[in-house]
């Protein structure tokens, strides 16, 4: 069991500035093995996350020819190391940089996709996709819709680093999958883990949908799993149940997972109580029918996301399952997020969605 | 001390380790431009910053925008004769000029027609191309048919060009069921995969990245095309045109960016748009080749765009054609210019310098024309387009259930709850909409 608190002591003892653990807020990452995708007894690889990453992306590029890479820095390798050595091996062509311009990206990315090639796009940090947004949204999403599928750029996906890192503040820390999930036509992903993110971004690449790929950036480094080798999908738009339950139910999505496992075992520990904790996985389109499956059975809800609450996919969940579910339910579903403020830095121990507060949370939907 | 030898040390030995490896070790001449490994061997003082490729100066000079403009290259004057014999684009037969002549008529009547028929409340909108019709004429005809074009929303003559049928104008107008867009967009929002032409979209100069990364992908597909991105004076304002310049230049791009540089962006005149020297002298600080042109004149629009293409797709570049032309018609039905220009304005470009009249003076003065084929041209052109106007009107509009379709590859289970709940609406307050008008 890796504990990514002593993975911090070692870094900051001798390499303080690669330190990517959050401190005060810090949490455990628990690998899974192939089983967890089907894959017992697979070859595999000891790869952290951003590994995984190239992993996927170079097995993208060796099966599909008209595949290319591109973004700022993505040649060198990236400035997490998402992309090294695909250039050497596929050429400069195929992996490029491209001018400082995210509008530029992603619109060049919706050509090179209209135009029948596959397009793999970096966002180098999520909090600046939005000179993309109008690319994004009135574009990419709408190709195929507006056009009476005469056009489309599925072939496009969009990769960026997201989420809180300890140190990250405004503009590095930002988590934006609410703006998208608001725009029909985008598939948004975000995976918890290496092993499923070689697999949904392998979906997301080969689906026919524009894709935005979100990657928990402070798991880069610290998330290290044995990955199968081979090329293996994990279909899109499928929750899973990560830990069986039947008290209450606990949904989030990227590092959060990790903070509600630790939060169903105090649960469990101080509480007695049983934590479904539910991997949401894709934000869209959402698999409302694994949350309302699991909430008509378990009554309860607590959904936590690292976003600001005001407006985060939280509102979406808790909506429609209340009207699902509202027979079901007995006691309000809770929301444990990010406070309505921009990201702080000093102050992002209090900001996010520590375990503390969604085991309180949890505790007060149990008392209800 | 010991450092700082040690140092500079390293540095001379690191100098003259590239300097070695460079063919020319111990040039002493300075150039203008020279390679960097040339430039790090030089004895000269020249700047060596990344990407330098000038000299030093010593004195201060605030470099003023030139007063002169990019001067506008045209073959054919007002009056139809032909200036210098010699640009003549003797490829183009004398029955294609006439069939292009022809077409442009035909573009021009529909124009009216769907106008007034917008005004009539027949359709809801309506976009009109008075006065730009040798941009679309003059660039598709230099064009392969296999070239992927681009469109604003003002370039329905490439599509009449490339065969774009009365019918496919009308349908989409209408937004019935034979419309190949669904119903989807308002209007003028044209788009053709058989004609490689790509669906206009509302939102301005979007396209233009995207035209971009499109050549990117056929220079990899290799097969010999190229793209052509139409856009506005006003578009080029929007970032998306510095990121499609820039995109297109670094990545060698085969894209020829083609401005139809009007005059106006709705009501607001080019003198309010921009500082600099049009749209053409933009060129030169991405590296593009540029050339403006006089858009009214289409041999010189088919000149230069079938340049533009041979230095694309040879050089893998891109390159920047401004036309310069005059928007004679409202921006939309949604628009009157008598709000911010003048009649008299207005009148030299639809009576003097207009292309179709410009293009007719030729033809009549090579004998290839005259007043009775102008008069029967206009009576079949208005003939054929009232006739796809009432076909069209009287078609149904999509299934309404098209409502739901191609918001991803298939649909969501999301999407199949709504249309669930739509139909069960529908069942129950059916006399509350316009169902009939739709296919069941």
């Amino acid at each position: 069991m890796l504990s990514v608190r002593n993975i911090a002591v070692k870094l900051n003892t001798w390499r303080p500035l690669l330190s990517c653990v959050r401190n005060a807020s810090s949490f455990v990452f628990q690998p899974e093995d192939a089983s967890s995708v089907g894959l017992q007894g697979a070859e595999t690889n000891k790869l952290n996350l951003f590994q995984s990453l190239t992993n996927a992306m170079d097995i993208a590029m060796g099966s599909d020819p008209s595949a290319v890479i591109f973004g700022e820095d993505v040649a060198f390798g990236g400035v997490f190391r998402c992309t090294l050595g695909l250039a050497d091996k596929y050429g400069k062509d195929r992996v490029f940089n491209t001018p400082l311009c995210e509008q530029g990206i992603a619109g060049f990315g919706i050509g090179l996709a209209a135009a029948g090639a596959t397009a793999i796009a970096e966002i180098q940090f999520a909090d600046y996709i939005f000179p993309a947004f109008d690319q994004i949204v009135n574009e990419a999403a709408k190709y195929r819709y507006r056009s009476g599928n005469l056009f489309d750029c599925g072939k496009l996906t969009i990769r960026t680093p997201c989420g809180a890192v300890g140190h990250g503040a405004l503009y590095h820390s930002q988590s934006p999958e609410a703006y998208f999930a608001h725009t029909p036509g985008l598939k948004v992903v975000i995976p918890r883990s290496p092993i499923q993110a070689k697999g949904l971004l392998l979906s997301c690449i080969r689906d026919p949908n524009p894709a935005i790929f979100l990657e928990p950036k402070v798991l880069y480094r610290s998330a290290v799993e044995e990955v199968p080798v081979e090329d293996y999908e994990i279909p899109l738009s499928k929750a899973e149940v990560i830990i069986k339950g039947s008290d209450i139910t606990l949904v989030g999505w990227g590092t959060q997972v990790h903070i509600l496992k630790e939060v169903a075992n105090m649960v469990k520990e101080k509480l007695g109580a049983s934590c479904e904790v539910i991997d949401l996985r894709t934000i869209l389109p959402w698999d409302y029918e694994t949350v309302v499956e699991s909430v008509k059975k378990t009554g309860r809800l607590v959904v936590s996301h690292e976003a600001p609450v005001t407006s985060g996919f939280g509102a979406e969940i808790a909506s429609t399952i209340q009207e699902q579910c509202f027979l079901s339910l007995e006691s309000p579903i809770q929301r444990v997020c990010g406070l309505d403020t921009p990201f702080p830095h000093i102050f992002e121990p209090f900001y996010i969605p520590d375990k503390w507060r969604c085991f309180d949370a949890v505790k007060k939907t149990l008392e209800f | 001390m010991a450092a700082s030898l040690a140092r500079r040390a390293a540095s001379t030995l690191w100098r003259n380790h590239l300097c070695m490896r460079s063919s020319n070790f111990g040039v002493h001449r300075t150039s203008v431009y020279l390679p960097i490994q040339k430039r790090l061997c030089s004895t000269e003082d020249i700047p060596l910053f990344p990407g330098s490729k000038s000299s030093y100066t010593s004195k201060l000079n605030m470099m003023r925008p030139d007063e002169d403009g990019i001067a506008v290259y045209r073959i054919m004057d007002k009056s139809g004769d032909i200036i210098n014999k010699d640009e003549f684009p003797n490829d183009l037969q004398q029955s294609e000029i006439v069939h292009m002549y022809r077409n442009m008529v035909l573009l021009s009547t529909m124009d009216k027609i769907m106008y007034d028929s917008q005004r009539q409340g027949r359709i809801s909108f309506y976009m009109t191309n008075y006065g730009e019709e040798a941009t679309h004429f003059g660039s598709a005809a230099a064009l392969d048919a296999g070239d992927l074009a681009f469109g604003q929303y003002r370039e329905a003559g490439v599509l009449l060009y490339r065969g774009f049928t009365l019918d496919d104008f009308m349908n989409q107008c209408y937004a019935n069921v034979l419309d190949a867009g669904k119903g989807k967009q308002m209007p003028v929002h044209y788009g053709s995969r058989n004609l490689n032409f790509v669906t206009i979209s509302s939102p301005l100069a979007t396209q233009m990245p995207q035209a971009s990364g499109a050549a990117y992908a056929l220079k990899r597909r290799g097969d010999g095309k190229c793209v052509i991105c139409y856009f506005g004076d006003g578009a080029a304002s929007e970032g998306d045109a510095h990121a499609a310049f820039n995109f297109a230049a670094t990545l060698s791009a085969p894209i020829i960016f083609f401005c139809r540089n009007n005059g106006y962006a709705i009501s607001t005149p080019t003198s309010e748009q921009y500082k600099g020297d049009g749209i053409a002298s933009r060129g030169a600080g991405y590296g593009m080749v540029s050339v403006r042109v006089d858009g009214n004149d289409i041999f010189a629009v088919y000149v230069a765009t079938k340049e533009a293409r041979r230095i694309a797709l040879e050089e893998n570049k891109p390159v920047l054609v401004e036309a310069m032309t005059y928007r004679v018609g409202h921006h939309s039905t949604s628009d009157d210019w008598s709000a911010y220009r003048s009649a008299d304005e207005v009148s030299h470009w639809d009576q003097i310098d207009h292309p179709i009249i410009r293009l007719r003076l030729y033809l009549q003065k090579q004998g290839l024309w005259n007043d009775e084929l102008e008069s029967q041209l206009k009576k079949d052109c208005r003939k054929d387009v009232m006739n796809a106007m009432k076909k069209a009107e009287k078609i149904q509009k999509p299934n309404l259930y098209e409502i739901f379709t191609d918001v991803y590859d298939d649909m969501p289970q999301i999407l199949k709850d709504q249309q669930r709940q739509l139909e069960e609406h529908l069942h129950n307050y059916k006399n509350e909409y316009p169902v009939d008008r739709f296919q069941s």
